[in-house]
């Protein structure tokens, strides 16, 4: 075990074969009325490791999220954090506290996700005195909110008197509050114009180099794909079509709905009705 | 700004007509208010003082506004009274406000079965009116301050844990409730420290509207004689006790608590209404 602990320290990119797994999804299944929203959707995550789910609107990325998360209820399947299944929801404070530690997540809309009375100091220090009463609290938020590249400035100011940006590096900064293993970001950048979008992905890239915490990124943009994930999965009507390493999925894509999605992506020479008769097609 | 309202004249009457009626019904709160705090202090009479020989007497330097049957300074008996029918709808309000958000924040939360038995209860309650139930009550209890204002507070609690359930039902759905979740609060954490801040002021400003409501109503039991015990000075004992009066021509005693009523109710409903205006276009 030092073995690979040493491994994952010197090169957080390494080969994920050898790394331990930190979050395993195995046979999730989720239907609501009669649609199949989560169809038999399996997948590892390990250690320090990124990994992708695409899909577009609709392919049930979002509800798989949900579900790791604990926001929603699994039909079927388990979702296992150190080998420890998350999906039997055990009451008291201490079983909360436990799942809240194991996954965390980033909210697509940093506009909505954040209490428009509470002030981003205040917002920290409530998750710090539920997780951490002894810690030394002042020290530790201006750390987090150093970590995310927010100031003191920004301690004192409610949500509204911030950009979508740094409201969105405010969500971070509270995520990590808990130390989590894994963290779930839902569509965390879409809500972001581009530059902004670039800043808080090499931010989540610094962040997971340094705290080796894992990352779900659950998005519809292949471009943050192949940014910032070593796996990637993608889903369509519920089930997982394709998966592998991000760079052999994009370069050599199997599917034909991966090789659409690919396609999808505006570019000089881009025919959208060719792919608009593809997607028919298939 | 002088040239804009010299173009316009009718919108700037408009404008200007509207601001000071609010502004008049927060003084008026605020004078009924003192008046009831600082009763003993104005009082220039003791208002139980009975001088039959003066029965019925008008205005004069002694009595500003003039006494009653009984012969007891009027101005003495409003002031002493603003106490007990301040008191009683005070009571009603914090009882049935604290309840009420208790009732709709648990059933908003937790919803299901519990939501069902909660809202049909409160409805049931909604059904009944509060006026008999009150006088059922003080029937059975005798006279006095206390049952009336219980009675009176469980006939309230639906007005509030209706609005409050449509609210906290509103509140949860937005994603900063999941968000604390997903941090590891309890559900009462987050309802104590965010939903119910995030709620109160317009729940206040419901609860400023029901004080009216509730000092006519309490009025209402005085006047039939079964609110508060016969000498204690208040507002609608005192419209009974002028009935009389009226009778023999002298409907001053009469018509002043009747006037403290109501505008007291209009006075405590605008500003109830307009803090909830303000709060809405502040949320917007």
């Amino acid at each position: 075990m030092p073995d690979l602990n040493q491994e994952d320290a010197v090169d957080p990119k390494g080969a994920p074969a050898v790394r331990r797994t930190v979050l395993e999804v195995v046979g999730l299944h989720r239907a609501f009325g009669g649609v199949r929203a989560v169809d038999d959707v399996s997948f590892t995550l390990a250690e320090g490791g990124s990994l992708g789910i695409v899909g577009e609107s609709g392919s049930g990325k979002t509800t798989t999220a949900r579900i790791v998360v604990g926001l929603e209820r699994a039909d079927a399947g388990q979702v296992l954090v150190h080998r420890r299944d998350r999906t039997e929801h055990r009451r008291g404070r201490a079983h909360r506290l436990a799942r809240a530690r194991e996954v965390q997540l980033v909210f697509q809309d940093p506009y909505l996700s954040l209490d428009p009375r509470t002030t981003v100091g205040a917002a920290l220090r409530e998750t710090l005195r539920l997780h951490f009463p002894d810690a030394d609290h002042p020290r530790r938020i201006a750390e987090l909110l150093d970590q995310v590249g927010l100031g003191e400035r920004e301690a004192d100011a409610l949500p509204r008197q911030l950009s979508g940006g740094q409201r969105q590096r405010v969500a971070i900064a509270r995520a990590l509050a808990v130390e989590p293993a894994v963290l779930v970001l839902d569509e965390a950048v879409a809500a972001l114009d581009v530059s902004v979008q670039a800043q808080i992905l090499n931010l989540l890239a610094d962040i997971r180099a340094r705290t080796g915490i894992g990352y779900l990124f659950i998005t519809h943009d292949l471009g943050v794909v192949r940014c910032v994930t070593d796996d990637v999965v993608v889903m369509r009507h519920g089930r997982i079509v394709e998966s592998g390493p991000t760079t052999e999925v994009l370069a050599h894509p199997q599917h034909d709905y991966t090789r659409l999605l690919l396609d999808s992506v505006p570019r000089p020479g881009w025919d959208p009705r060719s792919i608009a008769a593809a997607r028919r097609a298939l | 700004m002088t040239a804009t309202l010299l173009r316009r004249p009718g919108l700037a009457r408009l404008r200007t007509s509207r601001a000071p009626l609010h502004r008049i019904c927060l003084g008026f709160v605020a004078l009924v208010v003192l008046a009831a705090l600082l009763a003993p202090w104005l009082a220039p009479h003791d208002p139980n003082a009975v001088d039959l020989g003066n029965a019925l007497a008008g205005p004069s330097g002694d009595h500003p506004l003039g006494v009653d049957a009984s012969g007891r300074d009027t101005l003495a008996r409003l002031v002493a009274g603003a106490r007990t029918s301040l008191l009683g709808p005070l009571g009603v309000v914090a009882f049935s406000t604290l309840a009420g958000i208790a009732v709709g924040v648990t059933a908003a939360w937790r919803g299901g079965w519990l939501d069902s038995v909660l809202s049909r209860g409160t409805e049931l309650v909604f059904a009944f009116p509060g006026l008999l139930l009150a006088i059922l009550i003080v029937s059975v209890y005798g006279e006095g301050l206390i049952a009336p204002v219980v009675a009176l507070a469980i006939a309230y609690l639906p007005y509030v844990s209706r609005l409050t359930r449509s609210l906290v039902l509103a509140e949860r759905s937005r994603p900063y409730v999941e968000a604390y979740q997903v941090q590891g609060h309890s559900g009462l954490q987050i309802c104590l420290r965010h939903v119910i801040p995030g709620i109160a002021p317009v729940v206040l400003a419901q609860a400023t509207v029901n004080f009216g409501y509730a000092l006519i109503d309490l009025a209402g039991l005085s006047f039939l004689g079964l609110g508060v015990p016969a000498l204690t000075p208040d507002w609608g004992r005192m419209v009974f006790d002028g009935q009389s009066a009226i009778q023999h021509g002298y409907p001053l005693s009469a018509i002043l608590p009747c006037l403290a009523i109501v505008l007291t109710v209009v006075a405590f409903n605008v500003v109830g209404e307009r803090w909830a205006d303000q709060v809405a276009r502040r949320d917007r």
